[in-house]
């Protein structure tokens, strides 16, 4: 095996550590937590400008696997909000493989450019797991297609241009066979949003729809074709668009403050970190597998859960013993005198309980691993 | 030079000719009927017809030249067989031991792993009870000592050739000063994680099988749910544990002064990386020969079933060294610097 990036990535990773220098400021993780959007507009318009998303983006420009999983690694390890885009350069992977060539000049554009955000209209309130389940109607009326229903969890939609809206256009077909996927501009009338507020910060959203008129030019894939659609998306997310390093920022605070707090020579402390360096590292190397898989061609699905599983649970290990370690100073929230790891080791308690719940829980992703890699029987 | 998470077209080779060896030569069975002791005397000899014994080792030595990644698979191998053979630590020992009969396989070397005591003992070497030849630190240096092996040892957990070797009597001869026995314990780490590696993919191999086979309240026993769940885990930690063993093995023979950057997750030194395997691969065989042991139920229990074999060697294998703790700790010194005072 060979674990050495090749010249042309370490440049390409070089430019995105320079760019997060820049960017990635205290002021913009600030920023996060008081609005509760997981997203840095200048920092996208940069990575736009260089002409790295359209580079990074599977189909488009270069599309290496393996830069995109630097890309976002990095960008996760430096704290970076980077949720936004992440979510937009899936989407503009999805159109590029699926969609019109008049969708992709309407729309891809807007998020290479790092300017449009996009957001993921799929589960509903009584629908996540079983997301192929989901009631929201489109029906056929004329040239327009009518849509009513509602959506859970549509994280981004009060920043996002786009929304890309899982709905059921056929009755009579199968669950899985009567969804159609939709793309339409979140400023199409009969679109209403109402923020959910999160123990994590992150304010995502409930979203209703009432009477929402658009055309065929909104129909993404193709019609009753909404569940390959689906397919498509999480196989372009790849388990390569960060989520798998959240610890490491979390252990640099921590480090940090215990050093400075006189603390960070308690074996027991320094055992716990020693073992979590390790998880940190064994996740990134599963995260590049699945980029590598991708970039020789296959397709690593099966793979992307497993990372998941285990980079999620060796996060919030990792949140777990540093608030334990930091005790009190572990309580005390960004700004506060005293608080441990700048008050990182207190949010990433609040955060990483979500990491193993969206994107499809660790529970769907172990079934996924038994049925198929381990080859059991349909559990019951 | 870029990112290839595959194993090599010789390496795939590799791996199906020993697999394929280990499963015809040494099925469980034998492993059974070499304990307590741990070592087949014929077995061994067979492997000396592989050429295995010096195919690290370099080709104007009359070794074969393979390289540490090939060696992680061929570790890998012995894991998943359980072969009672001291192959692992015979092929550590030979990155400073170059004797043609070392190398032929008709000596067997051992790795004693902590430095001999005040009188010039090492205590409980692993290969120890059955190794001619001894590498390893007494005092301030490495010396490797020729001598009789005793051919008994102390019964143990994990069924190892284990025993108490002098580092003073015998024909010893000094290699150099102990920094120099380093190179052989990171080798030592890194083909010991690699076979703790193939304990837990068999083990999971085992407990797959079985809940598939077993049945109860009239279904496969594995298509509960709580019983797919903890195998699920299992693959995740053995692939897990297989690339960062390589990933040492890759940064062992590649890179000179290798990155520390553990805050930036950013780690290519190779004994930090052969230390990390060791401790993650010994969680992943401890964890699968847990879980494939339950999952059998009560015949998991009996002595008669082979995942037993597994569960006591998963411990003996990953313990022999020193306590995880122990092992953790020289792991923070290295990535965050030691202790002052
Ligand atoms: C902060 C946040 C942001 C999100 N952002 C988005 C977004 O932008 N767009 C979007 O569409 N969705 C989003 N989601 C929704 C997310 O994908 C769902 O929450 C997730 O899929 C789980 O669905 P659920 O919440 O309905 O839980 P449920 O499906 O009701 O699950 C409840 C529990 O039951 C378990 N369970 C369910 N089915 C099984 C099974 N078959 N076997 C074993 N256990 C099972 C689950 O693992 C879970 O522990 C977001 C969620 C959160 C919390």
């Amino acid at each position: 095996m060979d674990f050495s990036l090749s010249p042309e990535v370490i440049e390409f990773r070089d430019e995105i550590r320079s760019i997060v220098r820049e960017f990635v400021t205290p002021e913009i993780a600030d920023r996060m937590h008081t609005t509760g959007v997981f997203d840095a507009p200048e920092l996208n318009l940069e990575l736009g400008r260089r002409g790295i998303l359209e580079r990074a983006c599977p189909g488009l420009g270069k599309g290496d696997p393996i830069e995109m999983y630097v890309m976002f690694n990095e960008l996760e390890k430096a704290g970076a909000p980077y949720d936004g885009l992440a979510v937009a350069l899936m989407i503009a992977a999805v159109v590029n493989k699926l969609g019109t060539d008049e969708q992709k000049e309407r729309i891809i554009p807007s998020i290479i450019s790092g300017e449009a955000l996009v957001c993921m209209g799929y589960s509903e309130a009584d629908f996540g797991s079983d997301v192929a389940s989901i009631k929201t109607r489109a029906v056929k009326d004329g040239d327009e297609w009518v849509i009513n229903g509602s959506k859970m969890w549509t994280t981004l939609a009060q920043v996002a241009e786009w929304l890309i809206l899982l709905t059921r256009t056929d009755l009579d077909l199968p669950k899985h066979k009567g969804l159609t996927m939709f793309i339409l501009p979140m400023n199409t009338p009969g679109i209403t949003v109402e923020p959910v507020h999160t123990l994590g910060t992150e304010i995502t959203n409930a979203t209703w729809y009432d009477d929402v008129r658009v055309g065929d030019e909104a129909v993404l894939g193709g019609e009753n074709n909404g569940w390959r659609t689906m397919t498509t998306v999480l196989a372009f997310e790849r388990g390569v668009m960060g989520g798998t390093n959240a610890g490491v920022p979390l252990l640099r605070h921590f480090h940090e403050w215990a050093e400075a707090n006189g603390i960070f020579d308690e074996p027991t402390t320094r055992e716990r970190m020693a073992r979590s360096v390790i998880d940190m590292q064994v996740a990134t190397l599963l995260t590049m597998r699945s980029a590598w898989i991708a970039a020789s061609g296959g397709m690593p699905g099966l793979e992307g859960s497993m990372t998941k599983v285990f980079a999620v649970e060796a996060y919030q290990r990792a949140s777990r013993w540093t608030q334990a370690t930091a005790g009190p100073a572990g309580l005390l929230q960004f700004h506060e005198e005293g608080a441990a790891g700048e008050g990182f080791v207190e949010y990433d308690a609040r955060h990483s309980p979500v990491m193993s719940i969206y994107g499809g829980t660790t529970e769907i992703n172990r079934n996924n691993i038994a049925e198929r890699h381990l080859g059991l029987p349909k559990s019951r | 030079m870029s990112v290839d998470l595959g194993l090599s077209p010789d390496q795939e080779s590799i791996a199906e000719l020993f697999d394929g060896f280990f499963s015809n030569e040494a099925p469980p069975a034998v492993a059974r009927a070499a304990e307590p002791l741990g070592f087949d005397r014929d077995l061994w000899n067979k492997v000396i017809e592989l050429g295995a014994p010096g195919m690290g080792s370099a080709p104007e030595n009359g070794g074969g030249g393979a390289s540490l990644g090939d060696l992680v698979v061929v570790a890998e191998t012995v894991g998943r067989s359980i072969a009672p053979v001291p192959l692992v630590d015979h092929l550590a020992a030979l990155s400073l031991l170059t004797d043609a009969d070392l190398v032929a396989g008709e000596a067997i070397a051992a790795v004693a792993v902590r430095p001999a005591d005040a009188n010039g003992i090492w205590s409980l070497v692993p290969t120890g009870a059955v190794a001619d030849v001894v590498v390893g630190v007494d005092g301030d240096e490495t010396v490797v000592v020729r001598s009789a092996p005793p051919m008994s040892g102390p019964r143990n957990h994990g069924s190892m050739p284990l025993a108490d070797r002098s580092a003073r009597e015998g024909s010893r001869t000094v290699l150099g000063p102990a920094s120099l026995f380093d190179a052989v314990l990171d080798r030592w780490k890194l083909l010991t994680a690699a076979a703790l590696v193939g304990i837990a993919d068999a083990a999971k191999e085992l407990g797959v099988a079985y809940v598939k086979d077993r049945e109860q309240f009239g279904v496969p026993v594995g298509s509960f749910q709580a019983v797919q769940h903890g195998l699920a885990d299992l693959p995740v930690a053995i692939d897990g544990g297989r690339l960062l063993t390589h990933k040492a093995a890759w940064a062992l023979e590649n890179v000179t002064d290798g990155l520390l950057d553990w805050a930036n997750n950013d780690i290519t030194d190779g004994p930090a990386l052969a230390t990390m395997a060791l401790l993650f691969a010994a969680d992943a065989a401890v964890m699968a020969t847990d879980r494939s042991l339950h999952y059998h139920g009560g015949y998991g229990f009996a002595e008669e079933y082979d995942i037993q074999m597994y569960y006591r060697r998963a411990r003996g294998w990953s313990l022999i060294l020193n306590d995880p703790t122990t092992v953790s700790l020289s792991l923070a010194d290295r990535l965050f610097g030691s202790v002052e005072g």
